[in-house]
């Protein structure tokens, strides 16, 4: 099960944060720094899978941001790992090229595709057009 | 690899002025969204939250926001609170958005929600009639975010309110709302499974549903409710092995491809679901092999996705019942996985390592040399996945190198491992190392466990090792104690207050010294010194003047609870007939049978209380119990994984209230001085080579010096290699001993040997006709022998005729009741340790169908049934002159659950063939 996905910046600045299992407003901040930390102190050679507390992060850096997630200890990381970048492709699909500035200025919209693929902490959709659908038919609401 | 453009913060005004890809952001994001970019500080952070948080607070109140302002108004929210500032007072609005906003602000107000809100926020019950609205809505879109927030966020007493919608979209032309429906309904029955008891036929519908979605939804409920009974979905299996092959065979839209892998997050759904179905039965297991063959044989592309894929199904081979040809292939898949150059896939191949070799430890034995590079990475995850798999794989042989290796890492050491210490003095030492490393990082129950385990001993066996405690122990309060963590000083205290009577020569005195010097020391935490002054309080009489000072100087302790202890010391010191009766010696002396409770458990049965049930028959009732009885064994590692599929849970070492734990209370102290097995080494070329069957008779080098000479043949080993090869050899000792789970299918396979043993019994002398009777017995089992001779006879002197005879004979010919006691079968269970588990058929044609399957056995088998006890059955019968074999069955549900046990490793596998042969054919 998944537990959290975070996005966050080389510095610690969180982008976008995801809970699917509840955590207090006030130990979140704590979390994601550490979270941080352990990711960032592992080097490029070292895999992708970090165990933290008790449970396990998938981390996949992009550029200078790190989306990370936490996961129980029955997941299957790799596939996680692919699922992160297969959110990145759907993103970069919608944005055309995403930028860590794109997902700070469409926080909401980053959520509402984050919606289609994670729920409840399952993977309920990897179909790229299919997560896209929901949004795009809003955007064309929108702009009518 | 990233297609991710990084535009640097250098790149921002212009952004700003031009507003490309957020065209319609409005001037307050926007600044924030600048002033957050620009934060250097936490203190900076927090001064703007706050000016931020205010702004928005006067403009929700405000009458004139509009609902597109208060959409803008939502996401600002969403970055304080990302950033970690509260920002409740917003979330009555994020409702209102939700009820008032056009199609996007709805959605941006959902989303709110769902962000801000928990489960049983009293906030939600507000959103429940605008969920009730869009269900309804003629609007897809509408439809569709409130299907998505029902199955986020929603009250779970209003779950009746919407069920009816929302089982109503399960038969929508769209499939979107489908698939949301199905997902909705998950979210209820993991919440309130009750509420969706009546809809599993819809389930169904799901399931087979032409959309390849909506079908795929379904699954998480169908995982879910496997997991929880497995039993009840077989009739299942057959339809998710189709629906693999589908997608195995491309048969899904493209745009489900990853990578040009068909769907592959779904295989791995699918993968799980069939291993939860294959676990422990064979008929089920079937079904499926030829799929999970099809899908390790298309992971050929190398990209992670498929290895992803490939690492799930390793797992169901080895999960469902075994099929040879299957884990040899799987087996070869792990290998590719661990000498992968790539350091994620290594990992994945630890981990699959790890479970595999709790079914099949020689497996280790194929990739040594890798597991002894991986203990030396210098990456973290693989060294802790490395030990992982060592502590999976220990055994009497090898304990002391992998719990090296353990405390060289750092303290990890499974107390668990300990019980194949080799002697006393090492295991002390060992377990004083993790005390005194490990310290208050241990679990509660390791102290605990070691306590027990110390306690639990007999008297004469374990007094040694109580005596090498004692000795130990004096010697290290002897030395520096201040760093010492409160856990060791407890455990300390407790074995000087038990066990120092033991030791004669060691001065009584010395010893009160020692501990009240303990109580002096500041960093003696209150709980510790309450187990010091319990220990004082045992160590006997004599010593009144030390015990009575000590007393007195406790009197003006500030701590009530040590005041209480000292008083209570001195009235014992002072009365020794008072301290007769309460410190009875080996107080560890437990009344088990509680009968001091016996007046209170009749006045309690009379005033119409429940009688007592002991905890297995309370299980059962839950039918919940897989164990015929709450008896346990110590025993070993290797034979262990070979006999219990059931994945035994390793690493939790169990708490000491519950019977399982049993396994702690003995040193398993045999084969101590066998240190080098055959399998010490296998040189690497064999790696690759399915492992060796051969019999045990094989080489048995008996030093190190022939072990390291057996692997001279390798090209110029260095000498760290040779370091490496004596460490492995080291670690794998022991793991290829005894039958595994293949020796044993293959014995099933073989026709027959000629291990019967036949002697002539007597032979009838008559004229014309001689009749001898030859007496067979089976030394080994075997599903069927082929019985072939020839009998030669003179007719007339000097012509010899030859008369062959064939016949065949199977392992039930040989099978004869074993008359026991149910006592005596008890005694017998424990003595045996190999094991099988398997679930029958129960036949239900009559009343009462234990008796109805157990009588059908005995007449097909001749076994023995000695005893019907309510829902469970001993049966037991023993090899012609040869093995017992103790059965123990038990109604679970529609099936029986059978386990059999035998001292001969193979026999429980005959016998359960031919009980399900029996009850098949019944």
């Amino acid at each position: 099960m998944i537990k959290f996905l975070l996005m966050v910046n080389k510095q610690g600045q969180t982008r976008l944060s995801r809970y699917y299992e509840q955590v207090e407003l006030g130990k979140r901040a704590s979390l994601e720094a550490d979270v941080v930390r352990g990711c960032l102190a592992r080097r490029k050679e070292e895999c992708s899978f970090v165990e933290f507390k008790d449970y396990k992060l998938v981390y996949r850096q992009y550029a200078a941001l790190f989306i990370v997630v936490g996961i129980t200890e029955n997941e299957n990381e790799l596939s996680i790992y692919e699922l992160v970048h297969n959110f990145v492709e759907v993103l970069d699909k919608y944005f055309s090229r995403v930028s860590e500035l794109d997902i700070m200025f469409s926080l909401d919209k980053v959520h509402i595709i984050l919606d289609e693929m994670i729920l409840n902490g399952h993977i309920v959709e990897t179909n790229k057009t299919r997560i896209l659908a929901p949004l795009l038919a809003l955007d064309k609401m929108a702009e009518s | 690899m990233s297609d991710v453009v990084e535009k640097t913060l250098t790149a921002l005004p212009g952004l700003f002025e031009s507003q490309t890809g957020a065209a319609k952001i409005t001037n307050r994001l926007r600044q924030l969204i600048k002033s957050i970019t620009e934060l250097t500080s936490k203190h900076e952070e927090e001064n703007l939250i706050k000016r931020e948080l205010s702004a928005i607070k006067e403009q929700v109140s405000s009458p004139n926001t509009t609902m597109k302002q208060m959409r803008e108004i939502m996401v600002r929210a969403m970055y304080c609170e990302m950033l970690g500032y509260d920002a409740s007072f917003t979330y009555i609005h994020a409702i209102k958005l939700a009820q008032q906003g056009g199609v996007l602000e709805k959605r941006v107000g959902y989303l709110a929600v769902s962000l801000f809100l928990n489960e049983g926020h009293e906030l939600l019950l507000l959103l429940v009639n605008t969920v009730l609205k869009d269900l309804q809505s003629t609007n897809l879109i509408e439809v569709c975010m409130a299907l998505t927030v029902v199955a986020q966020v929603f009250p779970k007493d209003m779950i009746p309110a919407v069920l009816p919608l929302v089982e109503d979209k399960l038969s929508h032309p769209k499939e979107i709302i489908r698939r949301k429906a199905v997902l909705a309904l998950y979210k209820f029955y993991l919440i309130a499974p009750n509420q969706v008891q009546h809809i599993h036929a819809k389930f169904c519908k799901a399931l087979s549903d032409k959309d390849p979605g909506v079908m795929a939804s379904s699954l998480h409920i169908y995982l879910q409710l496997i997991r929880e009974s497995p039993d009840s979905y077989k009739d299942l299996t057959g339809s998710f092995v189709t629906i693999l092959k589908q997608v195995l065979g491309g048969k899904l839209p493209v745009d489900f491809n990853y990578h040009s892998v068909p769907a592959p997050w779904l295989q791995i759904q699918l993968l799980r679901i069939l291993s939860l179905l294959g676990k422990e039965d064979q008929s089920t297991s079937e079904l499926m092999y030829e799929v999970l063959d099809e899908s390790l044989r298309r992971a050929e592309m190398n990209h992670n996705i498929t290895y992803a894929i490939l690492y799930e199904c390793v797992k169901a081979v080895y999960t469902i019942h075994p099929k040879a040809e299957l884990l040899e292939k799987a087996a070869r898949c792990i290998g590719n996985f661990v000498l992968s150059p790539k350091i994620n896939l290594k990992y994945l191949g630890l981990k699959a390592l790890t479970y595999v070799v709790q079914h099949d430890a020689k497996l280790a034995l194929q990739h040594q040399m890798t597991i002894i590079e991986c203990l030396d990475h210098s990456d973290f995850t693989i060294k802790r996945e490395t030990l992982e798999l060592l502590f999976r794989i220990t055994n009497a042989q090898n304990v002391t190198v992998i719990v090296e290796k353990m405390l060289d890492f750092l303290c990890y050491v499974p107390i668990k491992t300990l019980t194949f210490a080799p002697d006393n003095s090492w295991f002390i030492q060992t377990m004083n190392d993790v005390f005194s490393i490990g310290g208050d990082l241990l679990q509660q129950d390791d102290p605990n466990n070691f306590l027990r385990l110390l306690a639990e001993g007999k008297p004469e066996e374990d007094d040694q090792l109580r005596l090498y405690a004692v000795e130990s122990y004096l010697t290290v309060l002897k030395g520096h104690t201040s760093h010492l963590p409160q856990c060791f000083l407890q455990v300390m205290s407790w074995v000087l207050g038990e066990y120092a009577h033991l030791q004669e020569s060691v001065d009584r005195r010395e010893v009160i010294r020692l501990l009240t010097q303990l109580l002096d020391q500041r960093s003696v935490s209150s709980e510790t010194r309450v187990w010091i002054l319990s220990a004082l309080t045992k160590i006997p009489e004599g010593q009144t003047d030390l015990i009575l000072d000590l007393a007195e100087s406790l009197s003006s302790s500030q701590d009530t609870v040590l005041r209480q202890q000292a008083q209570e010391l001195r009235h014992l010191s002072q009365d020794s007939q008072l301290r007769e009766w309460v410190l009875v010696e080996n107080s560890c002396a437990v009344d088990s049978s509680l009968s001091f409770l016996d007046g209170f458990v009749s006045e309690a049965l009379a005033a119409g209380a429940a009688p007592y049930k002991p905890p297995h028959q309370r299980q059962e009732e839950l039918s919940l119990n897989l164990e015929p009885y709450s008896f346990s064994l110590p025993v070993s590692l290797s034979s262990c994984s070979i006999t219990d599929r059931q994945s035994p849970t390793l690493l939790s070492v169990s708490s000491g209230l519950s019977g399982n734990s049993a396994e702690l209370s003995t040193l398993i102290l045999e084969g101590v001085k066998r240190v080098w097995g055959k399998d010490g080494y296998l040189p690497q070329k064999e790696a690759t080579a399915p492992p060796v069957d051969e019999p045990s008779a094989a080489v048995q080098p008996a030093s190190q010096q022939e072990a390291a000479e057996r692997i001279e043949p390798r090209p110029e080993p260095s000498t760290q290699n040779q370091d490496k090869q004596q460490l492995a050899s080291s670690l794998f000792v022991g793991l290829g001993v005894g039958s595994s789970v293949s020796l044993v299918r293959k014995l099933f396979y073989d026709g027959f040997t000629a291990s019967l043993r036949g002697n002539v019994m007597d032979c009838l002398e008559a004229r014309s006709t001689s009749v001898c009777h030859y007496a067979l017995l089976m030394d080994d089992p075997h599903t069927n022998v082929s019985l072939t001779g020839t009998v030669s006879y003179q007719t007339q002197p000097g012509h010899t005729n030859t008369l062959p005879f064939s016949g065949t004979l199977s392992t039930a010919d040989f099978i004869r009741p074993l008359v026991v006691t149910t006592e005596e079968y008890g005694k017998l269970w424990l003595s045996l340790s190999h094991d099988v588990k398997q679930n029958l058929k129960l036949l239900t044609d009559a009343g009462d169908p234990l008796r109805t399957t157990l009588n059908a056995l005995k007449d097909a088998l001749q076994l023995h049934v000695v005893d019907i006890i309510g829902s469970e059955g001993i049966v037991a019968c023993r090899l012609l002159s040869g093995a017992p074999c103790l059965l123990h069955c038990r109604v679970n549900g529609a099936a029986l659950a059978m386990w059999l046990r035998s001292p001969h490793p193979a026999l429980p596998d005959f016998i359960l063939y031919h009980c399900q042969r029996a009850l098949a054919h019944h």
